[in-house]
């Protein structure tokens, strides 16, 4: 005889855990636990006295720290400084990527010339384009976001390409046969149809901007958060190294959220799990 | 009628001065039109010439296995690909390229997909620079069509074979061609949609009397839809038989007259094959 529902051991309705584990507050609370738990746990090292204070500081002074650096208004000018070369730096190369991937995409003869030396530029790690960048521009800002440009424009450039030439060529047939013509193939189907693979090209290529940034930041004193870093090391300030590390990565996590986060998103609302 | 009085202020449709009011068919001219592919093995003889003539508003069905050449002609009628000899006349005009007149209806439905439903099936109106309340209008007077209202803001990977297939149609019709040239677009869907989604297409056509060109290699589907079937055989690509159908409409796949039929054709073609075989 056959089992009824409610005799099998096999419940399907969710408990009040999972769903309270699903819902947007319930994973929030866990995670702001978890960071507290950390938080304790570094608290009971630094007390236990394992390793000098000098070496790993409480959280509080940490937070001390990194508080007073906004307060006394050093901080902010810094961000700024550090994130201008960024913006400037990845929208040069957002632009020329955009461009020289297009071509390199749909120009076969482009792609085996000027696509293979893309391939060999991109295995230099874009922070040893600094003594030459150096020597170019002098030891000025320039320097900097000119290596900030080598870190994202190979990638830029990688995405746009693969994108363009991995898109089904039946989309152009179809807009070609719906009247489509001449710049309009670009805009309106070619450039949409390559998004996904551009979009994971242009969150790479920021991602290499914001490490190149650092290293050239750290190298060449100029104002900007790896001065911050330096100095801080000079001075054996630990506090505020730790300080201004947990700034960067909240800047580099807010970007990602504000930015690449939500396109991201809505790749994936509209091409489904293919995007 | 509301589709005239709405594409009459778009201006970059054209009408040829032959077609009714109601965006009816054009004749096509078939002339001794032949495709010959440089493969790595050679030279392939896709398509021999061929030549057809079709009545506006007929319903033509080509007939035949894979690699018969079907496909090919109806890209090259459609505009996306170059015959190798001979012309094709879109009522007495000699086709350039692709136009809006002819339109292709892939097996794939070929929907864009970062556009949703409404505007997938604006894209051509918004080729033809139709403004924006007109284009949503009409596209949805389409979608209403093909009975997929309220799936408007849906996105292509939501929507099932069927369903993509009837937006594909919405967004083929909106533009109001001449000729639909359909590229076995019912080949991907199970046998509940196919019969559905027939009698949908001629209620569409008995309606609008567009010229349709269907491609297919099920022989009842050829029987149940068109007035005159064109069979192929391959290797070289050729029409090797033609045959009229004279069966009332409505036509439903089970009808013996329309079994009858299709047992006639499929002798036909067993023949065919044979030869070519």
């Amino acid at each position: 005889m056959a089992k009824t529902l409610d005799q099998s051991p096999i419940t399907d309705t969710p408990t009040v855990i999972q769903r309270w584990r699903k819902s947007t507050w319930g994973r929030w609370s866990i995670r702001v636990l978890f960071y507290v738990l950390l938080v304790i746990i570094w608290q009971a090292i630094f007390q236990s006295g394992i390793w000098p204070d000098y070496n790993v500081p409480s959280p509080l002074e940490v937070l001390s720290s990194l508080l007073t650096g906004f307060q006394s208004g050093q901080f902010v000018p810094v961000i700024l400084a550090s994130l201008g070369r960024l913006v400037v730096g990845y929208a040069i190369s957002l632009g020329s990527g955009l461009v020289l991937g297009l071509l390199i995409g749909r120009v076969s003869l482009l792609k085996e010339t000027i696509g293979t030396l893309v391939l060999g530029l991109q295995a230099l790690p874009s922070i040893c384009w600094l003594p030459l960048a150096i020597l170019w521009f002098g030891l000025n800002d320039r320097a900097i976001v000119f290596v900030v440009i080598m870190g994202a424009i190979f990638s830029i450039t990688q995405g746009v390409e693969a994108g363009v030439r991995n898109i089904s060529p039946i989309y152009l047939k179809a807009a070609r046969n719906l009247g489509t013509r001449g710049l309009a193939l670009y805009t309106q189907v070619i450039f949409p149809a390559a998004f996904p693979t551009i979009l994971s090209g242009l969150k790479q290529g920021w991602s290499f901007a914001w490490r190149s940034l650092m290293a050239g930041e750290l190298l060449y004193t100029t104002i900007g958060l790896g001065l911050l870093l330096e100095n801080a090391r000079d001075l054996l300030d630990t506090e505020q190294v730790i300080a201004v590390m947990l700034l960067i990565i909240v800047l580099g996590v807010a970007i990602d959220a504000l930015i690449f986060a939500p396109l991201e998103k809505m790749t994936r609302k509209r091409w489904g799990l293919n995007g | 009628m509301f589709l005239t009085s709405v594409l009459s202020t778009a201006p970059h449709i054209e009408r040829a001065e032959k077609k009714t009011l109601q965006g009816s068919g054009i004749p096509l001219t078939i002339e001794s039109v032949s495709k010959t592919f440089n493969g790595d093995a050679g030279l392939v003889e896709a398509l021999q010439p061929v030549d057809v003539e079709i009545a506006a508003g007929e319903f033509v069905c080509l007939l035949g296995p894979s690699g018969c050449g079907k496909s090919t002609l109806l890209n090259i009628i459609a505009g996306l690909e170059p015959a190798s000899s001979g012309s094709v006349f879109a009522n007495g005009e000699r086709i350039r390229g692709t136009g809006v007149d002819r339109v292709l209806l892939f097996q794939e439905a070929a929907l864009l997909p970062w556009l949703d439903v409404q505007q997938n099936v604006e894209f051509g109106l918004r080729q033809a620079g139709v403004p924006r309340k007109q284009r949503a209008d009409i596209a949805r007077h389409f979608i209403e069509l093909v009975h997929l209202s309220g799936f408007e803001r849906h996105y292509t990977h939501q929507l099932s074979g069927g369903m993509r297939q009837r937006v594909a149609i919405a967004r083929a019709l909106a533009i109001d061609p001449s000729v639909l040239l359909m590229d076995e677009p019912f080949g991907a869907l199970d046998a509940f949609t196919r019969d559905h989604l027939h009698a949908e297409l001629e209620a569409i056509w008995s309606s609008t009397g567009k010229t349709i060109l269907f491609v297919t290699h099920n022989v009842r589907e050829a029987v149940a839809l068109g007035d005159r079937v064109l069979v192929f055989a391959p290797r070289p690509g050729r029409i090797v038989s033609e045959f009229r159908i004279d069966l009332p409409r409505p036509r439903a796949l089970e009808d013996h007259q329309v079994v009858d039929k299709t047992a006639e054709i499929m002798e036909a073609l067993r023949e065919a094959i044979g030869e070519a075989a």
